[in-house]
């Protein structure tokens, strides 16, 4: 899923200061479980940046509300009467669905209340880690699950680099090293000659590195592209 | 131009090679780094120059090669994957060998996030491998990474590469040799020995492997100055080990400097009796002007000359 976070609040006030009337519109999906975004955030969000306004004198009227995805403009459209009457709607959606509100509404100002940080997992209550970098070209089939791209600091596709020390990644002791991981299950595997195999350089272009990407599939698109 | 390097020469001649480290300044004033250079100018066969080491930024490798060149001395540029892409590096190679470099040693480099830029894009575009072999493939076939044609041919360039046997997997570590050998490798400098036991493990391994007559080794060596220089590499420097032992006899010694200078010359000593073992690279990190003696003291001098 989508990781986010929510940003300072601070910065939020901000973000928001040249406005009065505000909507902090949470988003049920991605944000939601990794509680960053959902609606008992926006709750939370919206409660004490009305505190940090009345402190500062400048009071606001805040509301708020959940729609199920931000990123969709079927729901988008569900709701967009509700979002009427705003200055500003400070969105708890991640990246993706403050720009998908912000190009089927361009009318309206769309501020973003979190960092979307990753896409990631749980890997306990409270802690999430990140493990895919949407590359546009999986190599998961060639480390049998555990990916270099993402997982190695230095995204590393032909072994562990001379940092790598008692499993660890030389950037932070709390990083585990993903050729070591990658090491052990080959070899739990019996394929540990794939550490042998030369990987030629990687093609990024398939990654943001060839710019912003879109996906089309023909088979399932709609005449005029509606 | 040249068409093999002193370094590669001297390898071949059967000789003990010797390199020594210069590390470039934070700034464009180049004094203090060729008067070092000029200081062992007798006492190695080759200065192995870092790319912006521990990520901080200084005078490219590039840049101080070119000097070197200028002044008669022969250089080993470093090129780390962190900084530049493939476009780059491949330009840069062309760039250093139009001066005169021939010797570069290709590594992946030490992560942004210990340097003074942590705010930067860590490129790592190509890894360290791949380097390898991109070098030999521009060198051999005459071809950039992406399939496109040198317009003439590179001179022969002498390939390097970096092992670290205080790295993990540890039994990982030869075999990752050998892929760096199937790659392109011709030569390969070590991490700094300090735990001379897990080196000489390290070697039985590569030799079990036949990789030490595939490849000229050379061990990396660092005199320790101080108790804190081996509290600090302990510590704070990734991929090495420093064995308590040896920052206890440094600690109860009188005279510091001198124990981390006799364990320095033990070490060049014991390396130039283990099979396979071909030179030693010499990083006397801020104690520059210590060199020759560590050379002259481990028996390396004079240095043979080479046609």
């Amino acid at each position: 899923m989508i990781v986010g976070e929510r940003k300072p609040l601070a910065e939020i006030a901000e973000l928001l200061e040249p406005f009065r009337k505000i909507l902090v519109l949470g988003c049920g999906t991605c944000v939601t479980v990794c509680l960053a975004g959902g609606e008992k955030e926006a709750a939370e969000t919206a409660s004490a940046l009305a505190v940090l306004r009345k402190k500062a004198g400048k009071e606001a009227e805040i509301d708020t509300q959940t729609m199920v995805r931000q990123c969709e403009y079927e729901f988008i459209d569900e709701d967009k009467d509700k979002l009427d009457n705003y200055d500003a709607i400070l969105s708890l959606a991640c990246g993706v669905g403050v720009q998908t509100m912000t190009t089927r509404l361009p009318e309206k100002i769309i501020m973003p209340g979190l960092n979307t940080t990753f896409m990631g997992y749980p890997l306990e209550q409270g802690v999430w880690t990140e493990n895919c970098l949407g590359c546009g070209d999986c190599e998961l089939g060639l480390t049998m699950g555990i990916c270099p791209i993402t997982r190695c600091s230095k995204s590393m596709m032909n072994g562990p680099c001379g940092g790598s020390q008692e499993e660890k990644c030389e950037v932070s002791k709390d990083v585990d090293c993903a050729w070591h991981l990658i090491y052990e299950r080959l070899l739990k595997l019996g394929m540990a000659g794939r550490m042998a195999v030369i990987q030629p350089p990687k093609n990024w272009a398939t990654s943001h590195h060839g710019g912003p990407r879109t996906s089309v599939r023909e088979d399932v698109r709609l005449e005029n592209g509606k | 131009m040249k068409t093999e390097s002193n370094l590669e020469k001297m390898f071949n001649a059967g000789h003990f090679a010797v390199t020594g480290e210069l590390g470039p300044p934070k700034s464009a004033n180049l004094e203090t780094t060729l008067h070092h250079a000029e200081e062992m100018r007798n006492h190695v066969d080759a200065y192995n120059i870092t790319d912006n080491q521990t990520a901080i930024v200084r005078t490219s490798s590039i840049g101080v090669a070119a000097n070197l060149v200028q002044r008669g001395m022969e250089p080993v540029v470093q090129m780390t994957c962190r900084d530049r892409n493939r476009i780059c590096l491949q330009a840069d190679l062309l760039g250093a060998v139009s001066f005169g470099a021939l010797n570069f040693l290709c590594l992946q480099g030490d992560h942004g996030n210990f340097g003074n830029e942590t705010g930067c894009k860590n490129v790592y575009d190509l890894d360290s491998t791949q380097l390898i072999q991109a070098v030999k493939n521009m060198r051999d076939d005459g071809v950039f990474v992406g399939g496109d044609k040198l317009e003439h041919p590179l001179p022969k360039v002498f390939i390097g590469a970096v092992a670290n046997p205080f790295a993990d997997p540890f039994e990982y570590r030869a075999l990752r040799l050998a892929k760096k050998i199937a790659a392109g490798a011709e030569f390969v400098q070590t991490q700094c020995i300090f735990d001379l036991d897990r080196f000489e493990k390290w070697m039985e391994q590569v030799r079990e492997l036949g990789l030490h007559k595939k490849v000229k080794i050379m061990g990396g060596v660092t005199p320790i100055k101080s108790v804190g220089a081996a509290r600090y590499m302990q510590n704070n420097v990734s991929g090495m080990i420093v064995p308590e032992e040896l920052v206890q006899r440094i600690k109860g010694a009188e005279d510091k400097k001198k124990e981390g200078l006799n364990f320095a010359i033990e070490t060049i000593k014991r390396l130039q009796e283990i099979e396979g073992v071909h030179g030693v690279h010499i990083m006397a990190i801020a104690w520059e002007e210590i060199v020759p003696e560590i050379v002259e003291r481990a028996g390396l001098y004079p240095r043979p000359a080479v046609n």
